[in-house]
């Protein structure tokens, strides 16, 4: 399975910081019978994207970060998760047991290992047999576990829930005038009604999409800026999460749906008959792509300034020396400050196209 | 898209729709239901407020209008009542000089006629008086005259000279 190495990254130190930063650790996946003809700086930098594409993805345990002892052990700091799966009746185990991937963890005389951080079903040495893709061919149980991403998703809740809990109850203590950090909130509030869901739903609807508009805009723009924290979580730039976000839109756009809109994908209004048959493939199609756009958005965004921002860290490894070094720290510091900008602008992008989106849904026929 | 696909983690799905429809439903319920309609009664109190201070202050310069209407009759009126009472005072001054003058007058006229009939009785008394020593005198004189012209003569100069008529 996976080895890690870090013997040429001899400043230890150095890693520690960064890794304080990027919650740190590698999987170095088929290092070994490459290594004789790598140079050093190749390992390095196939080190370092297996490292980027690691933190992309959802993790079994929350690391916050590690470091390789003298001896080559590598050391982590964090805590497991629990692992639940659905293999013939469900298994709920700690992710301690994986020990970061390197054991083969034995549950109920089942073997279960993780490679690429997906668990599958082995044999108890955790052999991983691969088609002719390279897909590996192991039975994948369901895994219920509780992740990272579903760890900061409970985590956003809460705080979501406690946030604007405090503000209702605020109103009710302090005569209807917010107090404490609801005063932040407040105007948010009142901005995404004023200039998101009344221009875009109309005033006779808007109200029955409130609540979701409100709940999807701070939850997006939370689980953002908790992916830029040094945490190293990335929710928002996960497909499922995305994928989620989107369906939910794309099941109240369609529920709430009214006469006229459902006309105008089949029937096409005002336009000749052949043209209504030709728009009518078009619009359903149009009624995927919608929500479609609003999953690659979301995703893409938030992945690709990960990458982007991980990757100027990385350099300063890379040069090693301290004007490119520095160039790359003022670099991966002006885009962490954009990214800030891209956590509120991508939530807001996600809130106003699903208000437009229902707001289609709910148009009355007034042409 | 196949990667997309192999990224896919149906447990995240799974936890990630779960907390989000259950958190939209609680907040609805505890925050956004009460949050909105907060902000709405405030709102529409706010904008109450604004209309009835508005309606407030358009009565009020009603009433300042009013209130400087009043005032500008008031002094008008006032102005009117002085000039009333001047005139009434200089009216009476004047009616009063005029009574006045006429009784001084009055009184100035009574005085002389009085004078004028004491200064008559006087001189009437003197007539009778002189008329009866003229009389006398004239007897006298007679008697005299009969008796000596000379010495008649000297007696008439001295009894005129002793009744010293003026």
């Amino acid at each position: 399975m996976s080895k890690t190495n870090y013997s040429h990254l001899s400043n230890k130190k150095f890693i520690l910081i960064i890794s304080f930063f990027i919650s740190f650790y590698i999987q170095a996946n088929d290092l070994d019978n490459q290594k004789d003809i790598l140079t050093s700086k190749e390992i390095q930098k196939k080190e370092i994207k297996d490292y980027i594409l690691h933190h992309l993805k959802d993790s079994h345990d929350f690391s916050l970060l590690s470091y390789t002892k003298e001896n080559g052990e590598k050391k982590y700091i964090g805590f497991p998760l629990p692992v639940i799966i659905w293999d013939k009746g469900l298994k709920v185990f700690s992710s301690s047991r994986f020990n970061h991937g390197k054991k083969v963890a034995v549950v109920d005389n089942s073997y279960y290992a993780l490679y690429h951080n997906k668990i599958y079903k082995t044999d108890e040495k955790g052999t991983i047999f691969y088609d002719e893709n390279k897909h590996p061919k192991n039975i994948k149980p369901l895994d219920f576990s509780i992740t990272k991403g579903v760890i900061s998703i409970f985590f956003t809740a809460f705080l979501m829930f406690y946030i604007f809990k405090n503000l209702a109850d605020s109103y009710k203590k302090n005569g209807k005038i917010a107090s404490g950090v609801g005063r932040f909130f407040e105007p948010i509030i009142i901005y995404i009604r004023d200039e998101i869901a009344i221009p875009n739903i109309g005033t006779k609807h808007y109200k029955k999409y409130m609540s979701y508009l409100l709940t999807i805009f701070f939850f997006i723009w939370f689980l953002n800026l908790l992916g830029l924290t040094p945490l190293g979580i990335n929710v928002t730039g996960n497909i499922a999460v995305t994928f989620c976000l989107a369906l939910i839109t794309f099941i109240i756009t369609n529920l709430t749906a009214n006469k006229n809109y459902w006309k105008h994908i089949f029937w096409m209004p005002g336009v000749p008959i052949p043209m209504k048959i030709i728009l009518a493939p078009i619009e359903l199609l149009g009624v995927f792509i919608k929500p479609f756009s609003l999953m690659i958005r979301l995703y893409a965004n938030i992945s690709a300034g990960h990458i982007v921002l991980m990757s100027l860290i990385a350099l300063m490894f890379i040069f090693k020396n301290w004007l490119g070094s520095s160039l790359s720290f003022l670099l991966a510091f002006s885009i962490s400050i954009i990214e800030i900008l891209v956590a509120v602008l991508q939530a807001y992008i996600f809130t106003v196209l699903s208000a437009l989106y229902f707001g289609f849904a709910s148009e009355e026929n007034n042409h | 898209m196949e990667k997309l696909i192999s990224e896919f983690s149906f447990g995240l799905f799974f936890w990630h729709l779960l907390v989000f429809v259950g958190l939209i439903f609680l907040l609805k319920k505890f925050a956004w239901k009460p949050i909105l309609d907060t902000i709405n009664e405030r709102e529409t109190s706010i904008r109450d407020a604004l209309k009835s201070a508005e309606n407030a202050r358009s009565e009020m310069e009603l009433a300042q209008a009013d209130n400087k209407k009043i005032l500008k009759e008031a002094l008008i009126e006032k102005e009117k009542i002085l000039k009333e009472a001047n005139d009434i005072k200089s009216k009476t001054i004047n009616e009063s000089k005029d009574i006045a003058k006429i009784e001084a007058d009055k009184i100035i006229k009574q005085a002389e006629n009085l004078i004028q009939a004491e200064k008559n009785a006087v001189i009437n008394d003197l007539k009778d008086q002189v008329a009866e020593l003229s009389i006398n005198i004239a007897e006298k004189v007679l008697k005299d005259e009969l008796n000596n012209k000379a010495k008649h003569e000297k007696l008439v100069e001295r009894l005129l000279k002793e009744s010293n008529i003026k």
